[in-house]
């Protein structure tokens, strides 16, 4: 502690005052306290320059240049700093000195502070101005070092980039591509560079790929994107994916055009043979139907005025070369076919179409189908006159054709084409090798396939279906034997339909199943009545009942049971039931198919033959077949109708029932419709009949009636 | 497009700076003709602008101090410009020698500085980096060769959050770096306010115009939103105060007016 009023306690004194004077004027972050203590050895070299007793000014350059060390640097604090000291120093610091000398010598150091401060400045001042642009110069060599690093990563970019980058500036003059884009064009920077972009032209350009280059170029459109072909050097195609950008400047205006494209000249011939596989049959080489639909449609939708014809050509008799030569006979065939169509539909306009199997079509469009639907038409059926020569066989092709004509905008694809096939079908039952023109009424009248095939479910629902029964005659004594049950389906529109009309329908949708089994539970129920009517008392023994199974029931897992159990419920001994399955349902069949079949046989149903004759007969193959009635088909009956009968169906037939009897065999004969034929089956030793000779198939009384008769007469 | 974090923007040194006007209102020469241009206009309508800078400076330097007090010995000093004198590895390096500075700019002039003067000093260094993406300060190598997230860290925000518009989420930017910090952290923050200046609101409305003028807009928040950026964080005493009220440690009647300007405060990671 200073003693009160000694010397250090007057330096203190004249610091604090000091201290107070300059603080305000100070840009120091201490306190006032804090900054005072760091004035107290300047304010003690000023007061021992006063009194050294060898003056040296320098001293008070060297408290000048301390304050701005102490960051005093306003002009102001030397001021304040000057006048303390002048009023003060002497004062507080003098102690008994001459008071000339020492106000003398403060004055001497004032002049030294404010040199000592300026230079002091100045110095700092300079060292802070080049610090500071060191640091810009320094900051922007580390601006400049990343941009040229950025700048080294964009080009990376631009180089190794997979899609293709140009530059052009708006004239169109190529400044710059990558190598992306050389290797698209396949050609060398001198092919590419120097170039113009309008050069670039290709006739696939769409109309307005180069109003929007004019659009960008002119400053009107940021980008476009557009598919766009070029040509390379080689005259090769190239596809692209094309984007287009305009590139400002920093004042908005526009400088370059960015160009990025992407080779899409696989993807597109992979996508238009895609496109070629969707839409052509793979046979024939032919538009197929999805073409043809799209072409139809798009026919149809032309404008006013024009119109269109349609030939739906379907093969006579297709089935039969593909069953008897084989399939690969039958697709030769059909090239030849679509060959020869072809030819036939060469005009503007017209094209030719595989829509199925042996369905074709041939379109025509225009303003004058109605006279051009026939020739095309006839040309048709002329281009199918020749025969076509197949593993050297001559076969003739024969087709039936329905024709469809009329202005466009009326009707729809579905519809025009349905029109078609009915038309087709009235070609074909009109014995087919003709074409004959669609018209409205019969088109309302006509059964379609595919109108049956969805009626077919619900049908079974609302009880359509009913059964005729058609009586079996035992040859030798002229008694009813029993009868085939026959379904028919009483269409609510086109009245009572035959089993050929629909179960081909049912098979194909597995409706077949249930049908069956509804007609199996029926026809036995009702064979089981009779046998209630009139007991044993018919003369052939209790009446029997014979039902069709379609191939498809044959191979339905629940054949055996479903069997077993409709036989239980309705109290029917197996043996009064016969079912009839088709030869050809049976060629070829292995054991597995054959094994519930032998399962019935063996519980005593009895398994026919039916349609004997009419496939490819495999004689050898009776044996292993768990048959026991042969069903000889019609076409061997019809020989006989007239007097006297063919002589060779005769042989026929009685060598078929001479081999039937030794193989155990009973022989039933359809179609009988004359005495004179009952009589010559009867000799030639068939065993049982059935024909309208007899009786129509009718309902179950009429059998009953029959029956009646015939036990009494 | 956002710019990618290497490719900075152009130094234009003929744009002036919130840094080189802050060294100017300081009394320093780190600045050039542009920069005193603005400043000298911004006094024309607050003449006591240095007085405020300077209380900021002798605000930190005692909040620098109370951390080091508190047993910080690492700062994390964001929007740290260019500090002429008493800049924080100045203060709390010679109260705890080894105390681990990281100073934080976007300024790339005022990073070359500041590189410049901590030249040879282990244990302080520089990012450039910005306030508005904090996860780019934090994992800079930088912070992560001296500040251990695991442990306390000072946070300072002195003099930057008027600097960052509302649309640049200033809140969302502390709270993300709030959440980084280990508890006992303490954050700093000083803010510009229409509150407390000596001087009608339409004079201050002209300075602020300038910051608007020179594109580095300065935005005046009241205290309830200032007080927003401590959220989850306690108050040191005396709270959130004009700069020379917090924790004074000379009789306020030395303070220039100006210097009661804005707030300050220091709040703590619970």
């Amino acid at each position: 502690m200073a003693e009160p009023d000694g010397p250090e306690d007057r330096l203190r004194r004249f610091t604090t005052i000091w201290s107070r004077a300059v603080y305000p004027a100070s840009a120091t972050s201490l306190t006032r306290p804090e900054f005072e203590l760091k004035l107290v050895p300047l304010a003690r070299r000023l007061s021992e320059a006063l009194r050294a007793r060898t003056f040296d000014a320098a001293e008070g350059q060297a408290v000048g240049a301390a304050l701005i060390d102490a960051h005093c640097t306003e002009p102001e604090a030397l001021s304040r700093s000057l006048d303390c000291v002048d009023a003060y120093l002497v004062l507080y610091c003098g102690e008994d000195g001459p008071q000339e000398d020492l106000r003398n010598r403060s004055a001497r150091l004032q002049h030294a502070m404010a040199a000592g401060f300026a230079h002091a400045l100045r110095e700092r001042t300079l060292a802070e101005q080049e610090a500071i642009a060191q640091a810009a110069l320094e900051a922007q060599g580390v601006v400049a070092e990343a941009l040229h690093s950025s700048e080294a990563r964009f080009r990376a970019v631009f180089e190794g980039a997979a899609i293709g980058i140009g530059i052009a500036d708006l004239d169109g003059n190529v400044l710059q591509v990558n190598n992306a884009l050389l290797r698209m064009f396949g050609g060398t920077e001198q092919l590419v560079r120097g170039r113009k972009v309008v050069e670039w032209t290709h006739p696939d350009d769409a109309p307005q790929v180069w109003r929007l280059y004019e659009e960008l170029v002119r400053g009107e459109r940021e980008h476009y994107h557009v598919e766009k072909a070029f040509y390379r050097p080689d005259g090769t195609v190239l596809w692209t994916n094309l984007t287009v950008s305009l590139l400002r400047d920093a004042d908005g205006c526009p400088q370059y055009q960015l160009a990025l494209m992407e080779d899409t000249t696989e993807r597109r011939l992979l996508n238009l043979r895609l496109r070629y596989e969707a839409t052509h049959d793979a046979l024939t080489g032919l538009p197929n139907r999805t073409l043809f639909f799209e072409r139809l449609d798009k026919a149809l939708s032309a404008r006013e005025g024009m119109r269109f014809g349609l030939c739906y050509l379907d093969l006579d008799g297709f089935k039969t070369i593909n069953d008897s030569l084989g399939h690969a006979a039958g697709d030769r065939l059909l090239v030849e076919v679509a060959d020869r169509l072809q030819s036939c539909a060469t005009a503007p306009g017209e094209m030719v179409a595989r829509i199925g199997g042996d369905e074709f079509v041939a379109l025509t469009t225009g303003p004058d189908t109605e006279r051009e639907v026939d020739a095309l038409a006839d040309r048709i059926m002329n281009a199918l006159v020749t025969p076509v020569r197949i593993d050297g066989r001559e076969l003739t092709v024969r087709g039936s054709i329905g024709i469809v004509e009329g202005p466009t905008g009326e009707r729809g694809p579905a519809e025009v084409l349905r029109s078609a096939d009915i038309t087709m079908y009235r070609a074909k039952s009109a014995g087919g090798n003709r074409y004959e023109l669609a018209d409205a009424e019969a088109d309302a009248r006509a059964i379609t396939r595919h109108g049956l095939t969805t009626q077919l479910p619900a049908a079974l629902d609302r009880n359509e279906f009913f059964i005729e029964y058609q009586p079996l005659v035992h040859l030798g004594d002229g008694s009813v034997h029993g009868a085939e049950a026959l379904v028919r389906w009483l269409h609510p529109q086109h009245g009572v339909l035959t089993p050929d009309r629909f179960i081909p329908l049912a098979e194909h949708t597995g409706l077949i199943v249930p049908l069956g089994r509804w007609v199996l539970e029926q026809s036995v129920r009702q064979a089981r009545e009779w046998q209630e009517r009139h007991g044993g008392k018919a003369a052939a023994g209790p009446l029997r009942i014979n039902v069709n199974l379609s191939p498809c029931q044959l191979t339905h897992p629940g054949l055996v049971s479903d069997t077993v159990d409709i036989l239980e419920r309705a109290g029917l001994e197996p043996a009064s039931l016969c079912l009839e399955v088709t030869e050809s349902a049976l060629i070829g069949a292995d054991d597995d198919l054959l094994k519930p079949l032998r399962r019935l046989s063996e519980m005593g149903v009895d398994i026919a033959l039916d349609d004997f004759g009419t496939g490819y007969s495999n004689l050898a193959n009776l044996r292993r077949l768990p048959v026991s009635i042969l069903k000889l088909d019609r076409s061997f009956t019809q020989g006989m109708q007239q007097f006297p009968a063919d002589p060779v169906d005769l042989k026929i037939v009685e060598g078929i029932v001479s081999l039937a009897h030794s193989l155990d065999l009973a022989v039933t004969v359809e179609g009988v419709e004359t005495g004179a034929q009952a009589e010559q089956l009867r000799i030639l030793g068939c065993d049982t009949a059935q024909g309208w000779y007899y009786a129509r198939p009718g309902p179950p009384d009429r059998l009953h009636d029959l029956a009646l008769v015939d036990a009494t007469g | 497009m956002e710019r990618p974090a290497w490719a900075p923007r152009s130094i234009d040194i003929s744009v002036p700076s919130v840094s080189r006007i802050y060294d100017y209102y300081l009394g320093g020469s780190h600045n050039f003709e542009v920069d005193r241009v603005a400043a000298r206009k911004a006094m024309e309508f607050m003449p006591g602008l240095p007085k405020i800078m300077q209380a900021n400076r002798a605000f930190l330097r005692r909040a620098a101090r109370f951390a080091v007090d508190e047993g910080i010995t690492q700062f994390l000093d964001i929007g740290s410009g260019i500090p002429t004198f008493g800049s924080v590895h100045e203060v709390v390096q010679s109260a705890s020698p080894g105390a681990r500075v990281v100073y934080v700019d976007n300024d790339p002039v005022a990073v070359a500085h500041s590189k410049a003067v901590l030249e040879g000093n282990e244990d302080a260094d520089v990012v450039a980096a910005d306030l508005r993406k904090p996860q780019e300060i934090l994992t800079s190598p930088e912070v992560g060769r001296l500040i251990d997230l695991n442990r306390p860290v000072a946070l300072l925000l002195v003099a930057i959050l008027h600097f960052v518009e509302e649309e640049d989420d200033p809140f969302g930017a502390v709270a993300e770096l709030r959440e980084a910090l280990a508890p006992g952290s303490l954050l700093v923050v000083t803010h510009a306010s229409y509150e407390g200046i000596p001087l009608p609101q339409e004079r201050v409305e002209g300075a602020v115009d300038v910051y608007k003028d020179i594109r580095n807009p300065l935005i005046m928040r009241t205290r309830d939103n200032i007080a927003r950026f401590f959220e989850g964080y306690d108050m040191v005493e005396p709270g959130l105060v004009a700069m020379p009220n917090w924790r004074p440690e000379t009789a306020p009647e030395d303070e220039d007016p100006f210097a009661y300007s804005g707030f300050a405060g220091v709040g703590r990671s619970a």
